[in-house]
């Protein structure tokens, strides 16, 4: 419907550095990340895009020794201001983990677990929730029949699929990736990636992938880290056709990394 | 190479001797508490032993009815259970997931101490602080009552609880609770909604293990308890199965139907660890399907 229109920038990072003791895992970032778009994060391992995609929704507070200077806002609000609510920035940005980690519950109860959480016990409503959330994952049709069934039984696929399904029932505005598709086989990471042309509809998606042929298949800007630093950030199209670095353009022809 | 291949069929011979060594240790032990147990339990009757509600064993016209001891065990260990299982998952929670490392690394030691204070140690501080402590404080004649036993094995199964909850609670994975973090919960909500419900057969295993210690402790609430043959109640004197083995062993005469009686005591009792044991084994197994 907006095809054409510039889409706004829903987080925005300056100048963000962050520390593990001592050393520096990122050097000073700054990036405009667009309102429904996907942006993808690639670079070689310990590039830092993990760390990054973990700063925007604060799950690095739970390590201790990280310290972070600079700023990332979300709707023009400093995510690390002392009055923000780390709990709500979770639960507007929501996360999705490299490895499938449904809970040893029931397929509804995980999905119920965030709703549950904020405080909505109304059956009726729990019921529509996990129903939109489930077919918002393109995985509704496969688990109708066996929603009180332990959500351990699901394949690997599904289980990734119900993740995003369980971030999407607290509608949140942005979902981050972290690898979604790398412990998945090939069938299930197609599902995973058309699912998320459709999530774009709705959602900001961050996405943190190891395959190149991935970020060029599902993403409109992409991010190329290298050892905490920035090094460029573009159209996708641009950045694997044309990059204007020539860091960028030896780690996607696949001369390092 | 024709060496190595002897010392191979030697070694293996020795391993299967020391794991046929306990098979047969509770064989041999089964077989003899059915020997020793049932004769008085069928000379008494089965109904009149189980149920009877009199024990007077040294008595001209003796009375040999265990359900005082029976009850009292069940009364004393479910006692102990209500008091000791919250605090002790709620010790395992706090040093597995809530402790800061430096206070963690003092409260564990004390746990595991805990568990090595011989029983009658337990006894002994509870003949001198907790017995005149019930009696004063419920205005008592005497204060060794089943309230008094089941306070002191709410913390003897302590130890039991905490670190067989603690390890279960360490090995929840780590995804499930940055699962939790990830949809907006805060830590105690996802200690509470998401790791210890991931942890329940662990923890309770730790509950059965627990249960077991209590039902088989004898010195300890021997001690405490007044050791009277009554009907349990919170503030009366009780004996236990293993009390009342204990107390008249000693002085019950070879062969009389006393003595038997009280083997027959330890048959009751050994058939409880049993099906404890088994309810056990049945919580693991199904702890280790469900991951």
């Amino acid at each position: 419907m907006l095809d054409n229109a510039k889409p706004q920038p829903i987080l925005e990072s300056k100048n963000l550095h962050l520390y593990y003791g001592e050393t520096e895992a990122l050097k000073g970032i700054d990036m405009k990340i667009g309102k429904n778009e996907i942006t993808a994060l690639i670079g070689p391992s310990g590039c830092g895009k993990s760390t990054f995609l973990k700063t925007l929704n604060r799950m690095n507070d739970l390590i201790p020794s990280v310290r972070i200077t600079g700023e990332v806002t979300l709707q023009g609000k400093d995510i690390f201001s002392p009055d923000v609510d780390v709990t709500a920035l979770r639960r507007q940005v929501g996360m999705v983990f490299q490895k499938p980690n449904p809970f040893p519950m029931s397929i509804y109860d995980n999905i119920a677990y965030g709703p549950r959480l904020h405080g909505n016990h109304s059956k009726h409503e729990l019921d529509e929730i996990v129903e939109n959330a489930l077919r918002g994952a393109a995985l509704w049709d496969e688990v109708k029949d066996r929603l009180k069934k332990s959500a351990l039984g699901l394949s690997g696929g599904q289980q990734q699929r119900l993740c995003i399904a369980r971030a999407l029932a607290v509608q949140p505005d942005v979902l981050l990736m972290d690898e979604p598709t790398s412990a998945l086989d090939p069938g299930s990471t197609l599902r995973i990636e058309d699912l998320m042309a459709e999530l774009k509809k709705n959602y900001t998606v961050v996405i943190v992938t190891h395959n190149m042929q991935q970020a060029t298949r599902i993403s409109d800007k992409t991010a190329f880290f290298l050892v905490g630093e920035l090094i460029e950030f573009g159209d996708t199209k641009q950045i694997f056709t044309n990059p204007h670095e020539k860091k960028t353009e030896d780690y996607i022809t696949g001369r390092f990394g | 190479m024709k060496v190595k291949h002897v010392i191979e069929r030697v070694m293996n011979t020795v391993f299967f001797i020391c794991g046929m060594v306990s098979i047969a240790a509770v064989l041999l032990i089964t077989i003899y508490m059915v020997i020793a147990g049932l004769p008085a339990i069928l000379e008494i009757g089965p109904i009149d032993f189980l149920l009877g509600q009199v024990w007077q064993s040294t008595a001209a016209d003796p009375k040999f009815g265990i359900l005082p001891f029976i009850m009292t065990s069940v009364w004393g260990t479910l006692g102990a259970v209500v008091i000791g299982v919250p605090i002790g998952l709620c010790t395992a929670i706090f040093l597995s997931k809530l402790a800061p490392p430096k206070l963690a690394a003092i409260v564990h030691p004390a746990v595991e101490l805990l568990a090595g204070i011989p029983s009658v140690v337990y006894g002994l501080i509870g003949m001198m602080v907790l017995v005149p402590g019930v009696m004063n404080l419920f205005d008592l004649k005497s204060g060794s009552t089943l309230l008094t036993a089941i306070l002191v094995l709410a913390v003897m199964i302590l130890p039991s609880i905490i670190s067989v909850s603690e390890t279960a609670l360490r090995a929840v994975p780590p995804e499930y609770e940055e699962a939790s973090l990830g949809l907006g919960a805060t830590w105690i909500e996802t200690v509470c909604k998401v790791s210890v419900p991931a942890a329940k057969s662990g923890i309770a295993a730790g509950v059965v293990l627990g249960v077991g210690r209590a039902i088989g402790e004898a010195m300890a609430v021997m001690m405490v308890a007044g050791n009277v043959a009554n009907m349990p109640g919170l503030f009366k004197s009780v004996r236990f199965l293993t009390t009342a083995v204990a107390s008249e062993m000693s002085y019950a005469a070879d062969g009389s139907l006393q003595k038997q009686a009280l083997f027959s005591i330890g048959l009751i009792l050994f058939i409880f660890i049993m099906l404890i044991n088994l309810l056990l084994g049945r919580i693991l197994k199904k702890g280790a399907a469900t991951k």
